[in-house]
């Protein structure tokens, strides 16, 4: 259960709500409105307040690498710092399984980054979050560069792991999207975060 | 020591002739540099004039408070040299303060280690010794830390996602900055490397040369000169080491978030 008072930044107006385990929250709103602005508080990327625990466990207690392998969050436009793929994944053969639900081949690995479509990356991105085996993950728009079928892909893989007890905060734009995979959605709206009826 | 050819001030107004034709030719090609040419000449001469009077002055007294003070007021207009080359400068105090310290820590360190146990002035603090080699120290070591600290800033701020991705996949902050400190000190290093590379070779370092024009013989000023760049070296390595973890250190916070909020505003 990750569980959020009155997080607040500059942006962001207090937020408070929680996240049971094994459970999918999907986040929308209009661009600019704050949901990037909220996964980065959650995984404490940017200064901010208020207070967040995961299973009881205050995240000011817990050093900020050890918080974000169990918070992970997933950037709509995910960062890469070495030339090839593989040299991204701290435990290739974990991540092997989850490249190849997500539709890419294992010799991806040897591939350089730049030969990577951003559809591709997402996928990646995403396959490099699991690979840490996060209780929380904090999704920013992770289908938005890829085709239905790759969509789906990675709706399935999610809810899997969902159903398995991680627990995650999905942002999209497509309402669409956000029925089928969470049963419960915030809206931000001029930085204010609010629990939307179903 | 005494059979050197003494310059008038009409030999040195002979000499500026070419500084008015580089601003000539900056209104012929229409460079727009004239201006500065002209102003940068002059702030030379008139700073090389009030130094040789300071110079004068402390030769004649040889007192630590003297002395001291005058390096000190060099290491300060460094530091603000420093600040003054950085695009995007740290904000705050830090701007200005980060490269004043690290002066203090590379060049001043290495300049009283070598006057107490290379060169054993009597005193050790005889601004006849002290000042020359710590100005030397200190101009390379300025352009060093300089460059340490512009480069840090901008590997930061090109390579933001890059470093914010290490951080969410649980990198410490030392982890995510690693190669962008790497970057950042390869390029403080390079101008010295560059330099210890050429010397005698293409360039004869002034220092040298000026020795030689004194009357000294040059395998005296040859073994002066190899020692400065040591001390070069190792002022500017100790201080563009520590100019570039400080930034990294307030470029980041102790929750392991990139914080180029701390950054000033960019200079146009």
């Amino acid at each position: 259960m990750l569980e959020i008072t009155d997080l607040q930044r500059v942006g962001l107006k207090p937020a408070s709500f929680s996240l049971p385990e094994g459970a999918c929250i999907a986040v929308r709103g209009p661009s600019g409105s704050g949901k990037t602005l909220l996964m980065r508080a959650i995984a404490d990327l940017d200064p901010n307040d208020g207070r967040v625990t995961l299973n009881g466990e205050d995240r000011a207690a817990i050093p900020a690498p050890l918080w974000r392998r169990r918070v992970a969050y997933v950037p709509a436009e995910p960062g890469w710092w070495a030339e090839t793929v593989g040299e991204h994944f701290d435990d290739w053969p974990r991540a092997v399984p989850l490249i190849e639900r997500l539709g890419l081949p294992q010799e991806v690995k040897a591939w350089p980054l730049v030969r990577c479509s951003t559809g591709e990356r997402q996928r990646l991105a995403l396959a490099r979050a699991l690979a840490l085996q996060p209780h929380v993950l904090l999704l920013d728009e992770p289908t938005a560069a890829l085709d239905a079928a790759m969509a789906g892909a990675v709706e399935t893989l999610v809810l899997e792991l969902v159903a398995g007890g991680m627990s995650v905060l999905w942002v999209t734009h497509n309402p669409e999207q956000a029925g089928r995979v969470a049963r419960r959605i915030l809206t931000v709206e001029a930085g204010q975060v609010r629990e939307a009826a179903p | 020591m005494s059979d050197y050819l003494t310059l008038s001030y009409w030999d040195i107004a002979l000499g500026s002739v070419f500084i008015f034709i580089n601003a000539g030719l900056s209104v012929a090609l229409e460079l727009g540099v004239h201006k500065r040419i002209l102003i940068a000449g002059a702030r030379m001469v008139v700073q090389l004039a009030i130094m040789g009077l300071i110079l004068t002055a402390l030769f004649a007294v040889v007192s630590p408070f003297w002395t001291s003070l005058a390096a000190l007021g060099m290491v300060l207009f460094a530091g603000r040299e420093i600040a003054a080359r950085q695009d995007r400068p740290l904000g705050g105090l830090w701007s200005y303060g980060l490269g004043t310290v690290c002066m203090m820590i590379g060049p001043m360190v290495v300049t009283v280690f070598a006057l107490t146990t290379v060169l054993r002035s009597d005193p050790w603090y005889d601004p006849r010794y002290a000042i020359p080699v710590l100005g030397m120290i200190l101009g390379n070591a300025m352009t060093g830390i300089a460059l340490g600290i512009s480069g840090l800033v901008s590997g930061l701020d090109t390579r933001r996602a890059a470093v914010e991705a290490q951080l969410m996949l649980g990198a410490t902050r030392r982890q995510a900055m690693a190669p962008v400190i790497r970057q950042a000190l390869r390029s403080a290093l390079m101008p010295i490397i560059n330099s210890m590379s050429a010397t005698g070779i293409v360039s004869l370092p002034g220092m040298m040369t000026g020795q030689i024009l004194g009357g000294v013989a040059p395998e005296q000023a040859v073994k002066y000169q190899i020692l400065i760049m040591f001390l070069i070296a190792g002022g500017t390595g100790i201080g563009a080491v520590a100019a570039v973890m400080g930034g990294a250190y307030r470029l980041t916070d102790n929750r392991h978030r990139l914080r180029l909020d701390r950054l000033g505003a960019e200079k146009t």
